[in-house]
């Protein structure tokens, strides 16, 4: 998938080789099955995307850590967290919206919204989920953020690798994984908090009263984010997460990603102060965005499936660009057929407006109308009925049948929900519940968030079964709400006894 | 011992025996194999201190951590009646009007009913109690032997025609009165078209004429002079919907001949005062849980004696 465009003289000096271009190299030489990583150290840059991405980076941490905490008040004995997924009560709560588990197809569609919404994102404008969002990016820049604290920056730490052990080395390196490690298990230990009262969970887990549970995913989160912010960092996009490979089918030649502009670079080699820009490209091969790329490229070999398009070499260039008193944005956003047009000598030419982009914005739009429908819609009271199978029905001693159904009435309110149960599709027919009179219907009153289990009996006289099978629907209705559901009556009506 | 030859290719030593030419090769164990096998050694003997292992002649090795299985069965189900215990001892103490009004003590009472039924009564009355040909269905409004909470209770607890010296039905069944030449083939076939007439169907006129006295000579005297049943404990209603053996005129006949009586086993001695309890909830709910079931009190003279089947 590499794309080479170095256009230098062959043989000409190369500076510091990407990692990558070192691993290559070396992977090729042994017989090992496994490729061996080569450490990269990622210098630090400053410029407008480093800012943005400190500032995401900020942003998502501060809701993963904070949201848990949010209060919200819920009527009884309800939990008053704001986000909780409550699997001991079979609940989901987020802020005013309660989801029951037979709802879990509104988490679906959040999660076809999402995939879609990613899929658009990433036609128009690259990798955007992977370089800011992505919690194996956000983490693991501040896990090196935490790195450079206690080891300095690049040359810094390479100097201090390649060193012997000293008292210097080993206070650095335990303190570099002491806080790597209580990052850790911060994360693992906020993840818990979603999953029950988050003040009730904090106390329990100190004390030592909180469920198995707890402990195993807390331990679990905080090695999984120790090993792949602190240790595997750029290995878990490359070798474990599919996204890379499946967008490549999101991709074309019009889509927005970082790019080294060639066609302005090339052919590039070292500038000295003074010397005239003519005859060469504006890439002086300091190799700024090779030392900046935490993935361990060289961009200036093209787009790669192991670029996650974080910019950072954007800043990298344009910090050295300004330097020498060139154009910043050598490297930058843009796209291949732009930059294959400049190099053509015509004008780029941009379009957002695609086959595949127009598909999944309409896509997207459909689906979140859909749901947006679905959800605005829902009724808080929902009917099951369950005929009894065994008998299918019971001839009383008049002649009249008699069929069983076990209503399953659910109230999704907060508030108890006296309702009235109707039945209609055999003529004549009345309604019991065990012990009770018959009548023309049955009225219960429902639990506030429960369901109601009600047992039924639907009496029809004889001659009102003109069918074995009698189609038939209950309609069950609240003060506000209303809802029905189908079932039949069964008499044997063809085959009398 | 002297350096053992080696194979030239391999790099591996021979065992030493030539047969035509072909040495065979003494290849080592793998080292990963070894060491299971050592650890495997290592871990029968901590097994042998730690657990049960071998036997003697009066007994076994009891291992250190006094591991049993049969205690831990012991152990369980002790758990398991810890867990039931409380609902146990309401059941026992609560009347079975007081389980029908309480909802929590009502279900507790009618998953055991269920479990129960569906271990000891669907072998008869079938896995949801609708009864089958000769076997009363449960869930209709139509008691032989009372609809009440305590009727159904009594009859679980003796049974019928059980031996039971308090059973229902005691010595009283129907006769045979063909098999027993009781009555002739001709007065039978009267009697079936009587028996037709009295549930409202098509029958012989002048056959239903020449058997009104027969019935009232031999079948009034339980199931009353209206053919509505009850007059004696367990006699059915002949007037109703509800047909124990089948209502077809074939069927009618054959009872008369063969005067089948139903029988159902005494569960004294196989269940507990409580599950007796649970049982009787169960049935009666799924019945339709009326205290006094419309078609039981059509013609109910005195306790127990109930139109039907």
């Amino acid at each position: 998938m590499t794309v080479v465009i170095d256009k230098r003289p062959k043989g000409a000096a190369a500076g510091p080789e990407s990692a990558a271009e070192h691993a290559r190299q070396k992977g090729d030489a042994g017989k090992s099955l496994y490729k061996p990583r080569t450490p990269i150290y990622p210098k630090l840059v400053h410029g407008k995307w480093r800012t943005i991405k400190w500032a995401i980076l900020i942003a998502t941490l501060t809701v993963y850590y904070v949201t848990p905490w949010i209060r919200w008040d819920r009527p009884g004995s309800l939990p008053d967290q704001a986000v909780l997924v409550d699997f001991e009560g079979r609940r989901f709560y987020f802020f005013w919206i309660q989801l029951w588990p037979q709802e879990v197809y509104f988490i679906t569609g959040l999660l076809v919204m999402a995939a879609l919404a990613l899929f658009l994102v990433t036609s128009l404008f690259g990798r955007l989920w992977c370089g800011y969002t992505c919690p194996q990016t956000v983490w693991t820049d501040l896990y090196i953020h935490v790195e450079r604290l206690f080891e300095g920056d690049r040359n810094a730490r390479m100097r201090l690798d390649a060193a012997p052990w000293s008292f210097d080395k080993l206070w650095r390196k335990t303190g570099k994984h002491l806080v790597w490690l209580a990052v850790a298990f911060g994360t693992g230990g906020a993840w818990i908090f979603y999953f029950r009262d988050a003040p009730t969970l904090f106390v329990e887990f100190w004390t030592g009263k909180a469920p198995m549970t707890s402990y195993i995913s807390c331990f679990v989160l905080t090695a999984t984010t120790y090993i792949f912010a602190g240790h595997m960092r750029e290995q878990v996009c490359t070798y474990m997460c599919p996204w890379p490979r499946i967008q490549g089918a999101m991709l074309d030649e019009h889509a927005l990603q970082v790019t080294y502009r060639y066609n302005r670079g090339e052919p590039r080699g070292p500038h000295k102060k003074g010397q005239s820009w003519e005859g060469r490209g504006d890439c002086i091969d300091c190799n700024a965005c090779v030392t900046a790329c935490p993935m361990g490229i060289d961009i200036r070999d093209g787009g790669q499936l192991e670029c996650i398009n974080c910019a950072l070499c954007i800043d990298a260039c344009d910090e050295i660009m300004a330097r020498v008193e060139r154009p910043k944005g050598l490297i930058a956003y843009d796209t291949d057929a732009a930059v294959a047009a400049r190099e053509a000598g015509q004008p780029p030419r941009y379009h957002f407006l695609r086959a595949r982009t127009a598909y999944y914005a309409v896509a997207l739009t459909v689906v979140s109308a859909l749901m947006l429908w679905g959800f605005l819609n829902r009724s808080e009271l929902t009917l099951h009925a369950l005929r009894d199978r065994n008998p299918t029905f019971v001839r009383l001693h008049d002649g009249a049948i008699r069929n069983a159904y076990t209503l399953k009435i659910a109230n999704r309110s907060f508030e108890p929900m006296p309702v009235e149960v109707t039945f209609s599709g055999v003529p004549g027919a009345t309604l019991r519940m065990p012990g009770e009179p018959a009548g023309a219907s049955i009225r219960v009153t429902v639990p506030a968030n429960e369901v109601e289990a009600v047992r039924v009996f639907v009496t029809a006289p004889p001659d009102a079964l003109t069918q074995s099978s009698m189609p038939a629907v209950f309609d069950v209705h609240s003060d506000h709400a209303k809802t029905q559901t189908r079932t039949v009556f069964l008499s044997g009506a063809a085959n009398p006894q | 011992m002297s350096e053992r030859e080696r194979d030239q290719h391999t790099g591996t030593e021979t065992t030493g025996h030539e047969w035509d030419g072909i040495k065979e090769l003494d290849t080592p164990l793998p080292r990963w194999w070894l060491w299971v096998f050592y650890g495997s050694i290592a871990f029968a003997i901590v097994y042998w201190v730690l657990m049960p292992a071998w036997p003697g002649i009066t007994g076994y090795t009891h291992g250190m951590l006094g591991k049993s299985d049969r205690a831990a069965v012991t152990g369980e189900l002790a758990k398991l009646e810890s867990i039931r215990g409380a609902g146990l001892v309401k059941l026992k103490s609560a009347s079975l009007e007081q389980i029908e009004s309480d909802p929590q003590l009502q279900t507790y009472a009618m998953q055991v009913g269920a479990s129960v039924f569906g271990d000891n009564c669907a072998t008869c009355h079938g896995a949801g109690g609708g009864g089958g040909k000769g076997y009363p269905n449960l869930r209709d409004d139509v008691w032989l032997w009372g609809g009440t909470l305590e009727d159904i209770q009594h009859t679980i607890t003796v049974g019928v025609r059980s031996g039971h010296p308090g059973a229902r039905g005691g010595d009283t069944i129907m006769p045979a009165f063909g098999r027993d030449q009781l009555l002739t083939d001709a007065q039978i076939n009267d009697l079936t078209e009587y028996v037709m007439a009295l549930s409202h169907r098509k029958a012989d006129r002048a056959a239903v004429a020449r058997a009104a006295q027969t019935f009232a000579d031999q079948c009034s005297a339980c199931h009353g002079p209206d053919g509505t049943g009850g007059a004696k404990p367990g006699a059915p209603n002949l007037t109703d919907a509800e047909w124990l053996y089948g209502s077809d005129r074939q069927t009618i006949h054959d009872q008369i001949w063969n005067g089948r009586n139903g029988v159902m086993p005494t569960w004294e001695a196989r269940f507990s005062p409580e599950t007796i309890k649970a049982l009787a909830v169960y049935v009666h709910a799924n019945a339709g849980g009326d205290a006094e079931p419309a078609a039981a009190a059509v013609s109910r003279p005195s306790a127990g004696a109930v139109s039907g089947k």
